[in-house]
């Protein structure tokens, strides 16, 4: 039964584990003021086992492994290196983190949860993925209230955990009434049960809704998007930038799956893709105008990650292949993207200890690299060529279009206009506004070489995506293929 | 395929600026010389391709293809008509000039140049180019926006942190949030053509010059040009989307409003032009009169507005919106004779607008005050720049031997075509634009100097010499020469009708 197959679908994984035992065994050995060498052991392992997997690893034709758990496809494989990635960055960001940097527990935490995710982005089966969600998202609970002194991590981690877990029951709930219904909790077997009718369209709607609230959860939509902002303002800055990230996109890798896999049928998906059409409009406009009056960074990040969200569900909406695809290629660039924004953020509070925009003043004098991977950062995300957020945006407005959603899309750039007007006042800060004794040449803000190394790597990776777009298009596409 | 000409002029820009990012920050004279010496090169390149462009054939030349995403049909698709070769040279120019008025000066009481931080200056300034030179030149829609949309982002970082500190926050904001709503929802027509078109003929693609055959039915034509046009129109300034340039170009520095309004609203009349008209021919003639009624009110109401200005920045900013709703008004014309005229004048506005703020700028710096009434005797002064500017102020009016006239007349001449009446109304404009440039250069340039200005007023550097001869020479070159350029616009022209069915 183990064949070379079902060895490759799951090598990501397996190598992840091996770098968790390394951290694990080598961890004691290492004395107290050595101990973030364990972020490089994490980082550069993660870095090896994406390689490993990239050379070794790739799929072929889909095919289903471990007795219908899993399937081995190029969309599962792709959304693996891009957690992968980012986990390695995330890693290379805690290094320096006070309360992190030198506990080996956090980084084994991080690894724990990406095999969940990673897990996430393959499950063909409700339960496989049910176990895979919670393996993600247990570890990031612990993460999130990490800093047991600050009473704002301790809310952050708490409230995570309390939403999390009532959300992910009501999705289970979903799941189990799928089972009762129509005996299988295969996912490529449910769309041929809803095809001949086995489930009432009323009780199919209503599944729909419950496993739509465990989604949403994860993805952060409106209005299960109330956890976001004060999570990630408490949570460690590393793990709140994970959380927006990594985690965001496994939560899309299974709508995905799901949804373009088990309720693709017409009767069914013409409601389901006007529910979240509306929830798309929505969080577009909540999280963009909400993220107007935001003088916490953080905060800020966080109610505009809610409307990329509403951005990556015009993809979804669209239900087409240029949809999925575009729906991945968002959420490539976008992880690049907002882990930049997340890392400056933490490096600058690092260096000073504070985390409101207008700290930010006189940043680009201080540090004229960190003033223009903010400005690579922001712009991406306000999606200006020639970085990974114009294209991106592109991509799924050209979606929306081909499949007639064209208020949609008219929303959404009429929102990305407000968006453009909260990420320009923060690049304000940093290149017009000046300390209060305009002696910044006194204030450098040092880098250490983690988050040089990982910083660098970011906006690489974002100018890269926004220039030679060709590869990461073919890859989603690529995924986006298999799921029709 | 022949050498690369186009993409060695577009990408030029962007490696200085990657240059100058990479150089230590301190060494300000070096960035200087970098970026004077890279904007040479692109000037000798474009004036290159200006006199290797064959007159004698209508469509596009010096094309270049190179695969960029085939999945979508996107491919780096670069050619330039006889529209799009005058305004590389133009940004060429502009360019150049621009450079050496941020030069600055030795003398202590002037303020000119850019004194903060120049590398960075210069770094975004020549993103901006990058993104403009590609507009000129892309034949490929995606591509087309994508350096559209380079073109508006540094913009804002120019003019809030080296702009008027009066009101550089609020100007900048605001031109970034209309360029940026003008550029979406272009963009949105956009998609919308690449996907009938791939309905029409079943081929996924963004280039252009097979939109041009895609046959869109009327009925999309009608209902997408408006969106397509005026979302690129904003960049140039069409009346009720005009109110961010007057407040842009008197926050911007003087260099980037020489490049604001020399070159950048050029961008967006040729790309309103290119992916509006040409793509869209049956929706631009069943909405002449809408764009010819705007533009009408934008020369006129334009030329009143900058008649009344006390600043004298303002005043040219808004000379400038009614001398681009001269170019708007050419193209809704729909006939050979004004879009020739539209032609010729976004170069002759480009050079006469970023002649006009080199000037105020000097004076500017050495008097600290722009109030009109408040300035005067500056040719005893500065005798050089007096002249530029009375030559500026006479291809403005559109005196004859200078480009100015050679470019309005065939506009008055296509639009008399199509409604004589609209003529008449827009010929006001000449009068009022005649009024205030007199004035104002009496006032500025002539009679006594107030006291508090003896003495403090030095004569200009060699380098504004330099830079405002440059674009005098053109002026005139074409004024009294027209051969030098009209031929070459007539061959974009003659493309152009073909697509507009030789109506």
């Amino acid at each position: 039964m183990f064949t070379s197959i079902s060895f490759a679908s799951i090598l990501p994984e397996i190598l992840i584990l091996i770098v968790g035992m390394l951290v694990l065994i080598i961890e004691p050995f290492w004395k107290e003021e050595k101990r973030r060498n364990v972020g490089w052991l994490t980082a550069g392992g993660l870095f090896a086992a994406m390689l490993i997997s990239f050379l070794a690893g790739q799929p072929g034709a889909p095919t289903s492994a471990l007795g219908g758990m899993i399937r081995f496809d190029w969309l599962g494989f792709f959304f693996k290196m891009l957690f992968m990635f980012a986990g390695a960055a995330t890693a290379l960001l805690m290094m320096d983190h006070e309360q992190l940097g030198k506990r080996g527990e956090a980084y084994l935490l991080l690894l724990a949860s990406l095999i969940g995710m990673n897990l996430m982005a393959v499950s063909s089966d409700l339960i496989m993925l049910f176990l895979a969600i919670e393996t993600a998202s247990i570890p990031l609970y612990a993460l999130a209230g990490f800093m047991l002194g600050d009473d704002k991590s301790t809310e952050a981690g708490f409230k995570y955990l309390l939403f999390g877990i009532l959300t992910t029951t009501i999705m289970l709930y979903g799941f189990s009434l799928i089972f009762g219904f129509s005996g299988t909790t295969d996912i490529y077997q449910l769309a041929e049960m809803f095809r001949v009718g086995a489930i009432a369209p009323l009780a199919a709607f209503g599944i729909l809704a419950l496993i739509l609230v465990g989604i949403g959860f994860k993805v952060a939509f409106v209005p299960f998007h109330f956890w976001a902002p004060d999570v990630y303002e408490g949570s460690p800055t590393p793990v709140a930038g994970f959380l927006s990230t990594a985690s965001k996109a496994a939560g899309y890798a299974v709508l995905l799956r799901l949804f373009f896999i088990a309720f693709p049928e017409p009767s069914l998906s013409a409601s389901w893709t006007t529910t979240l059409a509306i929830i798309a409009a929505i969080s577009m406009i909540v999280g963009n105008l909400l993220a107007l009056p935001q003088t916490n960074i953080k905060r800020l990040l966080a109610y505009s990650s809610i409307a990329h969200t509403g951005y990556t569900l015009i993809g979804v909406v669209a239900l087409t292949q240029l949809g999925a695809a575009s729906v991945v290629f968002y959420l490539a660039a976008y992880i690049l993207t907002n882990l930049l924004a997340f890392g400056i953020a933490m490096a600058f509070s690092k260096a000073t200890g504070l985390e409101n925009i207008q700290d930010y003043a006189g940043m680009s004098r201080r540090s004229p690299w960190l003033g223009l991977m903010m400005l690579t950062a922001f712009l991406s995300l306000t999606g200006m060529p020639p970085f990974g957020g114009f294209v991106a945006k592109v991509v799924v407005f050209a979606a929306g279009i081909q499949a007639g959603y064209v208020w949609l899309v008219v929303l959404g750039v009429i929102t990305s206009v407000i968006g453009a007007y909260y990420y320009l006042n923060a690049l304000k800060f940093v290149y017009l506004y000046r300390m209060p004794n305009q002696d910044e040449e006194n204030h450098p803000i040092p880098l250490s070489r983690p988050y040089a190394i990982a910083l660098v790597a970011l906006t690489l990776g974002v100018i890269l995506i926004g220039t030679i777009f060709a590869p990461w298009f073919n890859w989603s596409d690529a995924g986006a293929l298999n799921l029709f | 395929m022949t050498f690369p000409v186009l993409s060695i002029i577009t990408f030029t820009p962007l490696v200085a600026a990657l240059i100058l990012l990479l150089m230590p920050v301190n060494r300000k004279n070096e960035a200087r010389v970098v970026a004077l010496a890279s904007a040479t090169f692109a000037l000798i390149l474009s004036l290159w391709v200006y006199f290797n462009y064959d007159q004698s054939i209508a469509g596009y030349q010096f094309v270049e293809k190179y695969e960029w995403l085939p999945a979508l049909g996107i491919s780096l698709h670069f050619g330039v008509d006889g529209i799009g070769a005058p305004l590389v040279l133009l940004t060429g120019v502009v360019m150049f000039t621009g450079v050496l008025i941020s030069w600055g000066d030795d003398n202590p009481h002037v303020m000119a140049g850019i004194q903060d931080r120049p590398r960075e200056f210069f770094a975004f300034l020549f993103i901006l180019a990058w993104g403009v030179l590609g507009v000129f030149v892309s034949l490929d829609l995606f591509m087309l926006i994508f350096f559209y949309e380079i073109a508006v982002f540094p913009m804002y970082l120019l003019i809030v942190i080296w702009g008027w500190s009066v009101t550089r926050e609020y100007a900048a904001m605001k031109l970034t949030l209309y360029l940026l709503i003008g550029s979406v929802v272009s963009l949105v027509g956009a998609l919308a053509m690449y996907f009938a078109q791939y309905q029409n003929t079943g081929v996924l693609t963004f280039n252009m010059l097979t939109m041009e055959s895609a046959r869109f039915s009327p009925s999309f034509q009608i209902i997408w040009f408006l969106p397509v046009f005026l979302g690129f129109a904003v960049l140039g300034g069409i009346w009720p989307l005009h109110n961010w340039s007057p407040d842009g170009h008197v926050a911007a520095p003087t260099a980037v409003s020489m490049f604001h309004a020399g070159v950048l609203m050029k961008l967006g009349a040729f790309a309103a032009l290119r992916v509006g008209i040409m793509l869209l021919p049956e929706g631009a003639k069943y909405w002449q009169w809408l764009i010819m009624a705007f533009a009408a009110i934008a020369v006129v109401y334009g030329a009143y507005i900058a008649f009344v200005q006390k600043d004298f920045k303002y005043m040219v900013g808004f000379s400038s919106v009614s001398h681009m709703g001269l170019v708007m008004l050419g193209f809704s014309t729909l006939n050979a004779d004004g879009l020739l005229g539209s032609g010729l004048q976004m170069f002759s506005h480009g050079a006469m607008t970023a002649l006009f703020f080199a000037v105020v700028g000097m004076i500017y710096d050495r008097a600290h005050t722009r109030q009109i009434p408040e300035l005067g005797g500056m040719s005893k002064a500065m005798p050089f720049a007096t002249v530029g500017f009375i030559i500026g102020g006479l291809v403005s009016m559109g005196m004859p031997l200078f480009s100015g006239f050679i470019a309005e007349f065939p506009i008055f001449m296509g639009v008399w075509q199509v409604h004589w009446f609209v003529a008449v109304i827009c010929s006001i404009s000449i009068v009022i634009t005649a009024a205030y440039i007199m004035r104002n250069i009496r006032q500025v340039f002539f009679g006594d100097m107030p006291e508090k200005f003896e003495g403090h007023i030095t004569d200009i550097t060699i380098l504004d010499k330099v830079a405002i001869t440059t674009l005098c020479i053109f002026m005139i070159v074409i004024g009294a020469y027209p051969k030098f350029m009209a031929p070459m616009v007539q061959t974009g022209v003659e493309y152009i009708m073909r697509l507009l069915g030789g109506s």
